[in-house]
C-alpha cells in the first residue's frame, strides 16, 4: 500500500483508470438513459414515476459508497499517515454531498405522488438527511483551519466517527417498519421485476463509472492546488530573504 | 488513574470558582424552554404533548453552548499542550474533563428539568422517565460533544461549526430520550428505549474518548 504513497505512482494508476471509467460512463449513460427514461415499461402501480427511481437508487448507492471510501481512506490516513488517502477523501467528499442531495431531492419528488407528501420523518429519510449534514460538516471542517494539515486530520477523525451512521442507514428499513420500501437487492434474489432491473443496473454502472472518473479529475485538481500553495509559500519566503 | 482524579478535581474547582458559566447554561435552558409556550400558545394539551421534545431539544442546545468550555480555555493558555506532553494517557484526561463537564452542565440541567416540565404541563407519569432518560442521555451528550469540541479547536468560526458536527450525532439521543418520556405518559414500558439510551452511553464512553484524544493530539501539535 505504501507504494502508492508517492503521488506520481498513485496518479499513474489513477490516470490509467480515467479513460476507461469516463468512456464506460458515457457508453452506459447512452445505453441506460433512453431505456430508463423512455423505452422501459411503466410500473403497474407507480406509472411513469418509477423512472425517478433509476436516478434515485444510483444516487443513494453512490452517496453510501463515497462515504464508505471516505471513512476507509480517512482511517488509513490516521493510522498509517498515508498521504494520498487523505487527498482522496477530500477530493471525493463534495461528490458524496451532491449525490446525497440528489437522492433526497429525487426521493421527495417521488414521495409527493406516491405517498402524498414530500417528506416523512421515517428512519431511512432521517438517517439520510443526517448523512447529508455529515458531508457538509466534513467539508466545512476540512476548510476551517489556517493550516490545511490540521483541517485534514480533524476532518479525517470526523469521517471515521460519522461512519457509525452507515449501518444505521443501511438497516433502517429492516430494523424499523417504515414507509420507505426495503432494499430491492437481497441475498439470493431480487424483489422487483426483471424489466426494472436492466435499466437500474445500467444506471448503477453509469453512476459508479462517472464517480470514478470525476474522482480522478478532482484528485488532479487537489494535487495541483497543493503544488500551487507550496510554490506560493516558497516564493514568499524567498522574496523575504534579502530584507532580513 | 491519578491523572483522572487530578484533572477532574482541577476542572471542578475551576468550574466552582467560575460558577457563572454553569448559571448561564441553566438560564439558557430556562429561556429557550419558556419561548415555546409563548410561541405556540398556552393550551395545556398542546404543551403537554410537546413537553418532552421541547425539554430535550432545549437541554441539547444548552449543553451545546457549553461544549467549548471543555477544552478551549486550556487550548488557549497552553495547559492542553502540557497535558498532552505529560506522558499520562490522554484518554483519561479526556474522560476526566468530560466527567467534569457533565457534573457542571448535565447534572444541573437534570435538576432544573422537572421545574421547567411543570411550566409545560408534562403529565405526572412522565417525570420519572424524563429524569431517568436525561440521566442516561446527558453523559453521551458530553462525550460526543467532547469529540466535537476537540475537533474544532483553533478553527475559524468554531462555534457554528461545532453545532454542525455535533447536532446530527445527537439525534439518536433525542429520539430515544423523547420516546422514553412519551412511552411513560401513555403507560407503555420504557425499558426498551431507556436500555437503548444506556447502550448509546456505553458505546460512547468506550469510543468517544479515543476519538477526542486523537483530535486533541493533532490540535496540540
Amino acid at each position: 500500500m505504501h507504494r502508492f504513497a508517492n503521488p506520481t505512482t498513485f496518479m499513474r494508476i489513477a490516470n490509467a483508470v480515467f479513460p476507461w471509467a469516463a468512456g464506460l460512463a458515457v457508453v452506459l449513460f447512452l445505453a441506460g438513459l433512453p431505456i430508463a427514461l423512455v423505452t422501459s415499461p411503466p410500473d403497474y402501480q407507480q406509472g411513469d414515476t418509477v423512472r425517478l427511481f433509476y436516478i434515485h437508487v444510483p444516487s443513494a448507492w453512490i452517496s453510501l459508497l463515497v462515504y464508505g471510501s471516505m471513512a476507509v481512506s480517512s482511517a488509513a490516513f490516521l493510522i498509517w499517515r498515508h498521504p494520498m488517502a487523505n487527498v482522496s477523501a477530500r477530493a471525493i467528499a463534495p461528490m458524496g454531498a451532491t449525490f446525497t442531495g440528489l437522492a433526497l431531492i429525487t426521493g421527495m419528488l417521488w414521495g409527493q405522488p406516491m405517498w402524498g407528501t414530500f417528506w416523512v420523518w421515517d428512519a431511512r429519510l432521517t438517517s439520510f438527511l443526517l448523512l447529508f449534514f455529515l458531508y457538509l460538516g466534513y467539508i466545512a471542517l476540512a476548510d476551517a483551519f489556517e493550516d490545511p494539515e490540521r483541517g485534514d486530520k480533524a476532518a479525517a477523525i470526523l469521517a471515521v466517527v460519522g461512519s457509525v451512521n452507515l449501518p444505521i442507514i443501511h438497516f433502517s428499513v429492516e430494523w424499523w417498519n417504515t414507509l420507505h420500501q426495503p432494499s430491492i437487492v437481497k441475498m439470493g434474489g431480487f424483489t422487483v421485476d426483471g424489466s426494472i432491473l436492466l435499466p437500474l443496473f445500467l444506471m448503477l454502472g453509469a453512476f459508479t463509472c462517472y464517480t470514478v472518473a470525476v474522482w480522478v479529475l478532482r484528485l488532479r485538481a487537489e494535487l495541483l492546488a497543493v503544488k500551487l500553495r507550496n510554490a506560493r509559500m516558497s516564493e514568499v519566503s524567498l522574496s523575504r530573504m534579502p530584507a532580513e | 488513574m491519578t491523572v483522572f482524579a487530578a484533572v477532574l478535581k482541577r476542572d471542578l474547582s475551576l468550574a466552582i470558582r467560575q460558577s457563572a458559566d454553569t448559571f448561564t447554561v441553566l438560564a439558557f435552558f430556562a429561556i429557550a424552554t419558556v419561548l415555546f409556550p409563548l410561541g405556540i400558545g398556552p393550551e395545556t394539551n398542546t404543551l403537554a404533548r410537546i413537553a418532552s421534545g421541547v425539554l430535550w431539544v432545549s437541554a441539547l442546545l444548552a449543553a451545546l453552548l457549553s461544549l467549548d468550555r471543555i477544552f478551549a480555555v486550556d487550548f488557549e493558555d497552553g495547559t492542553l499542550d502540557q497535558l498532552v506532553l505529560c506522558g499520562e494517557p490522554l484518554v483519561f484526561v479526556v474522560l476526566a474533563k468530560t466527567a467534569a463537564h457533565w457534573l457542571t452542565t448535565g447534572l444541573p440541567l437534570i435538576i432544573l428539568s422537572p421545574v421547567l416540565a411543570v411550566t409545560l404541563h408534562l403529565p405526572a407519569q412522565g417525570y420519572g422517565a424524563l429524569l431517568l432518560a436525561l440521566f442516561l442521555g446527558t453523559p453521551t451528550v458530553s462525550l460526543i460533544g467532547a469529540v466535537g469540541a476537540a475537533l474544532v479547536l483553533g478553527s475559524r468560526r468554531g462555534g457554528v461549526l461545532l453545532s454542525f458536527l455535533v447536532l446530527p450525532l445527537y439525534v439518536p439521543i433525542l429520539i430515544f430520550g423523547t420516546l422514553s418520556v412519551e412511552a411513560a405518559i401513555i403507560g407503555v414500558s420504557t425499558k426498551a428505549t431507556l436500555a437503548l439510551l444506556g447502550a448509546l452511553a456505553l458505546f460512547a464512553v468506550t469510543l468517544a474518548p479515543w476519538a477526542a484524544a486523537a483530535a486533541l493530539r493533532q490540535a496540540a501539535e
